[in-house]
């Protein structure tokens, strides 16, 4: 790959070491109320691991690749979606008082509706 | 020097989705900007994976005659995989959230596993540390899956009892040190000039077949009450396992965010453990309540049941109320009702307030969510460190569903299994009304002091028909 100068030993180290640093500090200031959904959020999140599937799909050249290819991106295509459309869900359902006031005419019942903000 | 287009296209795309990923998860550390998170990290994954097409310009030679059959298969496997999930992401029930949570994070755990597959079978990892960091990846992705079906299985019911037996840690120990052996074996061969002394194949069957073992011996004998912190460390190894085989792949946005998740996750899980006041080890190793104290402190007092409607109408003369929400909750899917029961309580001049202990329910914070789904504004919330001083000055506090969370045994009771727990002051309160389903024991099998408490009555029954009989009752009042 002419673009990519290979990402090997202590690199990796570094890009690893950071990205955990990102993570650890992004997380370690949040709410106790939003745990569920940032669970469910980074869930969603490491659902990129999709991106690999194709890649070793498209890369296959056997039969056996092709079919361990395929689960791999029938997977994480199932790990992106689940955890958008469940994190989605439940952050639409936060909301403050005033917020609770302005929706109380439509009454909450079955689905809640993914309140559409500006 | 065509295809270098493409590969620009895909470094660009792949840079910008691992940036909106990382912003997007930055949006939903705070609850106003939250679904705005969700959304702005979603664009960054629809982009990353559109320009994943985009490997077709550059595919190695020995893929070349299987292009068209590759691309058909990934089109499936995106429509197929992705449309199933979002539909039953979007169909579920709010109180099934956290087994969904597990389902779609073992698949994730599967899908790094799969790839570490691909390449183990098709040979491509060069030389040792490619070799081992693959292997590594495939291991935990494949305990992560295994794992997180055995834990969904628990939280939907399917499996009901937690599976334990004598010399378990001994046994699972060794199933994890086999399947590490074989690995090295897998590495040591590769490295010598013709491996094809032991059949490979095989090799890497066995190796998968045994990872994947260790995740479900790992996760048959914790309980439900851990369940919280077994979900999150799963979250976290998938994470692990993406970010693992992204070096693999050489693609620095499945490092980067796997590795952002691995170590949210694994913060996320020290919290969770920490409400416990256990370490992780002791949750994953140790068979919690199986080891019960023998000797409990005398019990003083007696168990008093009162009628729900009595319940309900003392609540509404008092002046402060504070809400106890646990497990039992969800499962007699009273949110709704309770909401009601406030909402009416509160137009009669009641100030109501709710207090959620970290462990409560089966998931992090899924009480939060529980209540959010009713309707209840999350300023009404409080959690364990913001509210416990409030008990003391309030009239009537209502416990529903919950049980260790409240058990004043963890301040008082060394021999207690949960002696050190942070618990809710709930037994502070000038009255305490506990709704249960009947006299059994909480998830640590302990004695609730609690509930023998002077102050202490009990309204037994389903949570939800409970509710409605308050509801009921203090609405008679208004009419009469």
């Amino acid at each position: 790959m002419e673009f990519q100068t290979a990402i090997s030993g202590f690199l990796a180290l570094y890009i690893f070491m950071l990205a955990a640093f990102t993570g650890w500090v992004i997380i370690g200031r949040v709410p106790a109320i939003l745990h569920t959904p940032l669970m469910s959020g980074s869930n969603f999140v490491h659902g990129i691991v999709v991106v690999g599937g194709l890649f070793a799909l498209l890369n296959a050249s056997t039969t056996i690749e092709q079919i361990i290819g395929f689960f791999a991106v029938l997977l994480g295509a199932g790990n992106v979606a689940g955890g958008y459309a469940v994190t989605e869900r439940m952050l639409a359902m936060f909301q403050t008082s005033e917020q609770g006031k302005a929706q109380a005419k439509h009454p909450a019942h079955g689905k809640p509706h993914p309140a559409k903000k500006v | 020097m065509l295809n270098m287009i493409p590969q620009l296209i895909i470094g660009l795309t792949n840079l910008v989705a691992a940036f909106l990923l990382l912003y997007g998860l930055k949006r939903m550390s705070s609850p106003v900007t939250a679904p705005s998170g969700i959304f702005v990290a979603g664009i960054g994954m629809l982009v990353a994976i559109l320009a994943s097409f985009l490997f077709v310009f550059g595919v190695t030679a020995a893929a070349k005659p299987h292009l068209s059959m590759n691309i058909l298969l990934a089109v499936i496997g995106l429509v197929v995989g992705g449309g199933a999930a979002w539909w039953s992401g979007k169909k579920v029930a709010m109180t099934a959230m956290p087994q969904m949570v597990a389902l779609y994070n073992g698949m994730g755990g599967g899908a790094a596993g799969a790839i570490a597959a691909v390449e183990l079978f098709g040979d491509k990892p060069h030389g040792a540390v490619q070799l081992i960091v693959t292997l590594l990846g495939a291991l935990i992705g494949a305990v992560s899956l295994s794992g997180s079906l055995i834990a969904w299985a628990k939280l939907q019911g399917i499996l009901n009892q937690p599976l334990r037996f004598h010399g378990q840690q001994v046994f699972n120990g060794i199933v994890l040190l086999l399947t590490v052996l074989v690995g090295v074996t897998l590495v040591f061969y590769t490295q010598l000039p013709e491996h094809a002394v032991i059949s490979m194949p095989a090799l890497i069957c066995v190796f998968f077949a045994l990872a994947l073992l260790s995740g479900v011996l790992m996760t048959l004998p914790i309980g439900g009450a851990d369940m919280p912190v077994v979900i999150s460390i799963y979250n976290a190894f998938t994470g692990l396992a993406v970010g693992l085989e992204g070096f693999v792949l050489q693609n620095p946005a499945l490092m980067i965010a796997g590795m952002v998740v691995g170590a949210a996750g694994l913060l996320l899980t020290l919290l969770m453990a920490k409400a416990m006041n256990r370490s992780v080890s002791n949750v994953l190793f140790t068979n919690f309540g199986e080891a019960k104290a023998k000797k409990q402190g005398a019990i003083k007092g007696s168990l008093k049941p009162v009628d729900a409607g009595d319940a309900g109408i003392f609540m509404r003369y008092a002046s402060k109320v504070i809400i106890v929400p646990g497990y039992g909750l969800a499962v007699a899917q009273g949110q709704q009702k309770l909401y009601e029961f406030v909402k009416l309580l509160q137009t009669k001049g009641v100030d109501v307030k709710f207090a959620v202990h970290p462990v409560a329910g089966r998931m992090p914070g899924q009480m939060d969510v529980l209540l959010a789904e009713a309707g209840v504004p999350y300023d009404l919330i409080f959690q364990l460190e913001d509210i416990n001083d409030d008990f003391a000055t309030t009239d009537v506090v209502m416990v529903i569903g919950a049980n260790d969370v409240v058990n004043p045994a963890a301040r008082t009771d060394k021999a207690s299994p949960i002696y050190g727990m942070p618990i809710l002051n709930a037994d502070k309160a000038k009255k305490v009304y506990v709704l249960k389903r009947g006299e059994g024991k909480g998830y640590a099998g302990i004695v609730n002091l609690l509930f023998y408490a002077d102050n202490c009555e009990m309204v037994y029954g389903d949570a939800q028909a409970s509710l409605i009989k308050m509801i009921e009752a203090v609405r008679g009042l208004g009419a009469a």
